[in-house]
């Protein structure tokens, strides 16, 4: 048998996926923030949500991968969906926005990114000693039941809490028009 | 490829995405979505950290799902909040919502 070529090694095939999902994730985000229309947008924003479950992938947690993809991607783009059919026309241009203000927003963020990337930089990163190298799903839900039992009660406080919020902003909306 | 600081800066270009967006779009939906960019990055940091750095993997895996909890219910609350919005006005632009200025 011949041996592979050194573009078909599986480390190789695996950098290569890498960066094609960086590539997707952040084409996804530049869709996601700077097309005109607002479908465009949330359409980006799946795309790169999509990418950075593969990160996740990468970052050996398949788990919050799935998550990832439901949640997000489930959940969240669909209710954005939904809001955009419910709310804003197609068409409705964006208006123009004052020159002053986005050279100030750039600048902003240009600083932001900056600070940041020499952070990242300049930090010396030192792994801490190693407790445990468990990974699977089982410690997690464990984890969750235990040592992070009342976070976890109040997540789902604040779930339910956003929820029936949600429901009576919403509908007193509807009350207050129909009266009218 | 299997380096912190890879995917550091991949989280720190969306976070710059996302924070230009929040800040230049005037649409509340557009800037909601950017949020979610910058949430996003944020979890990509929690879980490259838990990868490289952290004593316990497991513990880093759950603070991304409290993150992604906690941004199920902020979409939440803004798309009612939104909606609520363009009922009184016709209009989600923010430069016209203009009712609580002082």
């Amino acid at each position: 048998m011949t041996p592979l070529p050194e573009i078909l090694k599986p480390e190789w095939i695996a950098q290569g996926v890498f960066w094609i999902i960086v590539g997707v994730t952040l084409a996804g985000a530049v869709f996601a923030v700077f097309l005109k229309r607002i479908i465009h947008n949330i359409l980006g924003l799946i795309v790169s949500l999509f990418g950075v479950a593969g990160l996740f992938i990468y970052l050996n947690s398949e788990f919050l991968a799935l998550m990832e993809i439901l949640i997000y991607v489930g959940a969240i783009c669909i209710s954005i969906v939904f809001a955009i059919m419910l709310s804003e026309p197609m068409f409705k241009e964006e208006a123009k926005r004052n020159i002053f203000k986005s050279v100030f927003t750039g600048i902003v963020a240009v600083l932001v990114f900056w600070s940041f990337s020499t952070m990242i930089t300049k930090t010396p990163w030192e792994a801490a000693a190693v407790k445990s190298d468990d990974w699977s799903v089982r410690t997690i839900g464990n984890l969750l039941l235990t040592r992070y039992d009342l976070i976890f009660e109040l997540i789902s406080l604040v779930l339910l809490v956003a929820i029936m919020g949600a429901i009576i902003i919403a509908g007193q909306g509807r009350k207050q028009r129909s009266s009218q | 490829m299997n380096q912190l600081e890879v995917y550091l800066f991949i989280a720190l270009i969306m976070f710059g995405m996302g924070l230009w967006g929040v800040l230049q779009r005037r649409s509340l939906i557009a800037m909601l979505i950017s949020v979610e960019l910058m949430l996003n990055a944020a979890n990509i940091n929690f879980l490259a950290f838990n990868r490289f750095l952290a004593p316990e993997p497991a513990v880093g895996q759950i603070i991304a799902l409290f993150v992604m909890g906690t941004a199920a219910a902020e979409a939440a609350i803004g798309l009612s909040i939104i909606l609520a919005v363009y009922r009184r006005n016709q209009n989600i632009d923010i430069e016209r919502v203009t009712d609580l200025k002082g």
